[in-house]
């Protein structure tokens, strides 16, 4: 605030060469009105991990949406055998001909043991698989999670203690057992026991079922949040002038919970896709043929003593993106809330 | 006797007690808040009688100060009075029209009336709002749509607060304390009230910004003919700024009467003492002010005394204040409007100070 002052001094000098006077006084009240969200963007992009790691983040994304384009431009998809049109691309054990898992310049990533799939590809749209799967869950859970924290906290009371012990109840359950055993009951409510289960219900299913386990953590932080915010006066300040408690809970709460929600979804979608893959790997979530990153760890762990490169595309992507994406989260905590250093 | 109602006037003219209607009137409003406990299942097992039985009366363009110490049920009487908290039970009534227990729906047409400021600067604005939107937001809620928009409104009402109309797009953190008080100002001018509770406005603030904004209440009082319920603990600002000043101790008004008969011939007991304790500048060779220091603490509101609240720390109790409550009568002596629940008032006009 002090700074745009001294530089308002030498403005009669400088006012005739410019010639125009409301000028000098636009930038000082821009600079000097920035809201919370530019200050934390004006940290976010001071602090280079996060930055980076936003990169490798939209990276992934880009290339995820993208996978039909470059698939197309690269001229194969991933459901193609290659090696049954063209039995010299696998050797005689039906592992890759070529060194280091049949990389070439035709196949960048190799070709897949046993059934010759492009690896290229097959990750390409594994990854947009798991992330669409990923995403979807995010985005219905922290729907889910702000508007069942939030009114938790708003109402308070008897109903405030029934989402309470709901909460406890969710989180004391051993999640990743629970998918294991509900994912097929799931698919049961949809599908007669002997008929194949669609790849679209698959994806639904999953997205309702890790939404329906994963809410709970983001409610009861949303929860505490509004305990704190409700008995601040400004709450009082809009019940006065008469505002409805939806006004109070969307225009007066909600703006002040941007920062924790942005915080606990963006830390939210790396576990959603580490789930997803040891679902697939599991066989209880998308399965063979649709690419997927789980299904090719799960694909590569059946070959990895004999052909590593299979196993290895996946599994470093996975590795890589996981990892920029909880940077990015942690980076995001400490832009958007500059109190809490680690 | 009964002098006209005139809302635009200034309320130099100190009003009287008995207009036909008042601003606000508020008879018998206790306000208990439950205590639960018990296991395994909670019940009642008691109450904190924040306000128990409160009588008091606003004029138009008339300012109430009410005055206590803390934890007397000052805060919770303003809050009771805007209805942000549901009395017990009790009256309130806004131009003879009962708010006691009407809904938001109910209270929408007389919410606009009664406005608050509160007590903290901090915490009154929403630090994701601009002041634009802070002080805009009262006319989206009641759908008002001022001549020339509600900007230009809200730039009037900042230039009326003393604030500069450009800093319409900033945010509150970006204020000092005065400051975002006098935001606080302007919105609850926004609707042009006709009643302000102002819930201890200063007492967060420096002493050298406190001047400013009491004068700037008061400024906006003469120029507005708005009627102040003004709480505070600072007996100086409030004798500065309310023509009616209210004492109260744990829960009950103990004496109210005009400004001038409160501070110079107080005649309940706790008056006497609570203005025996305002520190004040004398010369050296200036007689020693009597000071009336009062024993113990103030009972708990949970179980206060029986009949008088106040006989555990008065010195001139005796088995009838126990028995009975004082009503809030005229004592002996008394000039109009100058009511005092004691049964053993101080004698009159004897001087405070020295």
């Amino acid at each position: 605030m002090t700074s745009p002052m001294p530089s308002t001094a030498p403005l009669p000098a400088v006012a005739e060469i410019g010639a125009v006077p409301p000028a000098p006084s636009a930038p000082s009240r821009s600079g000097s009105s920035r809201s919370p969200g530019r200050l934390a963007w004006l940290r976010f992009k001071r602090d280079r991990t996060g930055v980076i790691s936003a990169g490798v983040v939209i990276f992934f994304f880009v290339i995820a949406i993208g996978a039909p384009l470059i698939a197309k431009l690269y001229g194969k998809n991933p459901y193609t055998t290659y090696a049954s049109s063209r039995p010299e691309l696998l050797n005689a054990f039906s592992y890759p001909a070529g060194p280091k898992g049949g990389m070439s310049s035709e196949f960048w990533f190799g070709i897949e043991p046993q059934l010759g799939r492009d690896v290229f590809t097959f990750l390409l749209y594994g990854i947009r698989t798991s992330l669409g799967i990923a995403t979807a869950a995010t985005l219905l859970t922290t729907v889910l999670g702000v508007v069942i924290g939030v009114v938790a906290g708003y109402l308070g009371g008897r109903t405030d203690y029934f989402v309470g012990r709901v909460i406890d109840i969710l989180l004391s359950f051993p999640s990743t057992l629970f998918f294991i055993a509900f994912m097929p009951v799931v698919y049961g409510v949809f599908v007669a026991p002997n008929d194949n289960i669609p790849t679209g219900l698959r994806a639904t299913a999953l997205i309702l079922v890790l939404s329906a386990f994963g809410w709970a953590a983001m409610a009861r932080l949303l929860r505490g949040q509004v305990l704190g915010l409700r008995e601040r006066e400004f709450v009082d300040a809009a019940k006065v002038t008469g505002a409805s408690p939806r006004r109070i809970v969307f225009k007066e709460l909600l703006p002040n919970l941007w920062t924790p929600i942005i915080i606990q979804s963006t830390l939210l979608l790396p576990t959603f896709v580490t789930t997803e893959a040891g679902l697939a790997f599991l066989g209880v979530g998308i399965i063979d043929p649709t690419p997927d990153w789980g299904v090719m760890i799960q694909r590569g762990a059946q070959f990895y003593t004999q052909d590593i490169t299979f196993m290895l595309f996946p599994g470093l992507s996975m590795v890589i993106f996981v990892l920029a994406f909880n940077l990015l989260g942690d980076s995001v905590r400490d832009a958007l809330d500059p109190k809490s250093k680690r | 006797m009964s002098s006209p109602v005139n809302g635009t006037a200034s309320s130099a003219s100190s009003t009287t007690l008995s207009s036909a209607t008042p601003l606000l009137e508020v008879s018998g409003l206790t306000k208990h808040f439950p205590i639960y406990g018990g296991f395994p299942i909670k019940r009642k097992v008691g109450a904190v009688q924040a306000v128990d039985g409160l009588d008091l009366r606003v004029a138009e363009g008339e300012s109430l100060g009410l005055v206590g110490e803390s934890g007397c049920g000052k805060s919770t009487t303003g809050r009771l009075i805007t209805r942000l908290l549901e009395p017990t039970g009790g009256t309130i009534s806004y131009r003879g029209r009962d708010i006691t227990h009407a809904s938001r729906r109910q209270l929408a047409p007389v919410r606009s009336e009664i406005q608050m400021i509160f007590q903290d600067p901090y915490s009154s604005l929403n630090p994701r709002q601009t002041v634009g939107s802070i002080i805009k937001s009262p006319m989206e809620v009641n759908g008002i749509e001022p001549d020339g928009g509600r900007e230009k409104r809200v730039r009037e009402l900042l230039e009326l607060v003393g604030l500069n109309p450009e800093h319409y797009n900033r945010f509150p953190h970006e204020f000092s304390g005065g400051q975002r008080q006098r935001i606080g100002v302007a919105r609850a001018l926004t609707l042009n009230p006709k009643l302000i509770v102002a819930d201890e406005p200063v007492s967060a603030l420096d002493v050298s910004i406190q001047a400013q904004v009491v004068n700037l209440l008061q400024e906006l009082r003469k120029e507005l003919g708005i009627a102040f319920v003004f709480i505070a603990h600072d007996l100086a600002v409030v004798r500065h700024f309310s023509e009616r000043v209210a004492v109260m101790y744990l829960g009950r008004i103990v004496e109210i009467a005009d400004r001038a008969d409160l501070y110079e011939n107080p005649r309940h007991p706790y008056t006497r003492a609570l203005l025996s304790a305002v520190p004040e500048a004398t010369a050296d060779d200036a007689p020693a002010r009597e000071r009336i220091r009062l024993a113990g603490d103030v009972p708990s509101p949970i179980s206060p005394p029986s009949g008088c609240r106040f006989r555990t720390r008065c010195w001139k109790a005796t088995d009838t204040c126990a028995a009975q409550a004082p009503p809030l009568v005229r004592a002996e002596g008394n000039s109009a409007g100058h009511l005092t629940a004691c049964h053993y008032p101080e004698t009159a006009r004897l001087p405070v100070d020295g």
